[in-house]
């Protein structure tokens, strides 16, 4: 049954995607792009990854969705055609996945017990246990059922934060490519008086 | 959209539990799926749901462009801020289990406090990359 379940996502996925890079009208690729994130999602679900699928689901086809139709609002909805031969792309990303496809056969078989990654850090984290330094070495509970969170917080505390450091540097990008140009020209437009701006912004 | 009495009923009145869903996600992240990140963006759509209906000089009536940037940068010093007060208290960077005397306790609190700076950041990041997408005024 599960099989079942899993054929049919991916086979929809495999759809969407051909469906993004054939339709031209770049505000139907934006939201074929939403429906392969909630795909995407609902395979997380099948493998019990709840906590990932609820990211793509928020992040991937939520506030990406809307970004996206932000730039498509600034860019037009046309896709322009390329002049260019498809053959070389195509061959570049045949190989690519070929060799991705052969590099699975060395991977050990899935959700097999011994697996090494699960004889790694794994067992100590499910143990629900986080040692503690400096209190001669003895172990302590933390009460936290959900073990993502306590990974993500405080097992991997460093990564988590190396992560929203990226978040904000993303921020820091953005204002730096759009505050230096639109944004100073638009707020001097405001100070002389010149409301007309867009009511509605992106809409 | 703001002529759309559908669209700005339905919105009004799903802002309210979508910020509240997002806080839900936040406090809950403890005991089943959900955290920082993904209330963050939570929060961050009610704001740009807001914004998108009401019109973007409403939404930032409500959370200015200073106040969003601000947030950005605020939760990662929350977040740096935990690991130096740990620090300051004796232990690791980000070593929690120093916070408080009961160690169990302050792993909680740690973990409390992180991911309320990563809820502030993703939040105010989401907002500040709709506010300056939408407000560009489309080239030519």
């Amino acid at each position: 049954m599960e099989s079942v379940v899993d054929l049919a996502l991916l086979g929809l996925l495999a759809v969407t995607a051909i469906a993004v890079v054939r339709v031209r009208n770049l505000v139907a690729v934006v939201m074929l792009m939403g429906i392969y994130s909630f795909l995407s999602a609902a395979l997380f679900v099948v493998l019990d990854a709840v906590d990932v699928a609820f990211t793509e689901v928020a992040v991937g086809a939520g506030v990406s969705t809307i970004l996206a139709l932000g730039t498509v609002a600034l860019v037009g909805t046309r896709q322009q055609r390329h002049a260019k031969s498809p053959v070389i792309p195509l061959l570049i990303v045949l190989v690519t996945g070929g060799m991705l496809v052969y590099g699975t056969y060395d991977l050990p078989r899935w959700g097999q017990a011994d697996n090494p990654i699960h004889g790694h850090v794994a067992p100590e984290y499910l143990a629900d246990h986080v040692p503690l330094a400096g209190q001669d070495g003895e172990a302590l509970e933390v009460h936290i059922p959900n073990i993502v969170t306590t990974v993500l917080a405080s097992y991997r505390g460093y990564d988590t934060l190396g992560e929203t450091t990226v978040v904000f540097a993303a921020m820091v990008g953005v204002l730096l490519l759009f505050v230096g140009t639109g944004g100073r020209r638009g707020a001097s437009a405001r100070g002389a008086g010149g409301g007309d701006d867009d009511p509605d912004g992106a809409s | 959209m703001r002529d759309q009495i559908i669209l700005r009923i339905a919105a009004k009145i799903l802002v309210g539990p979508i910020l509240l869903f997002a806080l839900y996600v936040q406090f809950h992240g403890d005991y089943g799926p959900g955290g920082g990140f993904q209330a963050g963006v939570i929060f961050a759509a009610g704001i740009i749901l807001y914004a998108l209906v009401f019109g973007l000089d409403q939404a930032r009536a409500v959370i200015p462009m200073g106040v969003v940037m601000w947030c950005g940068t605020l939760g990662v010093l929350i977040f740096g801020g935990v690991g130096v007060v740990a620090m300051l208290m004796g232990g690791n960077y980000l070593d929690y289990g120093v916070l408080l005397h009961d160690a169990s306790h302050a792993q909680h609190i740690g973990i409390l406090l992180v991911e309320a700076g990563v809820l502030v950041t993703v939040f105010g990041v989401m907002v500040t990359l709709f506010y300056s997408f939408a407000g560009r005024r489309r080239a030519g």
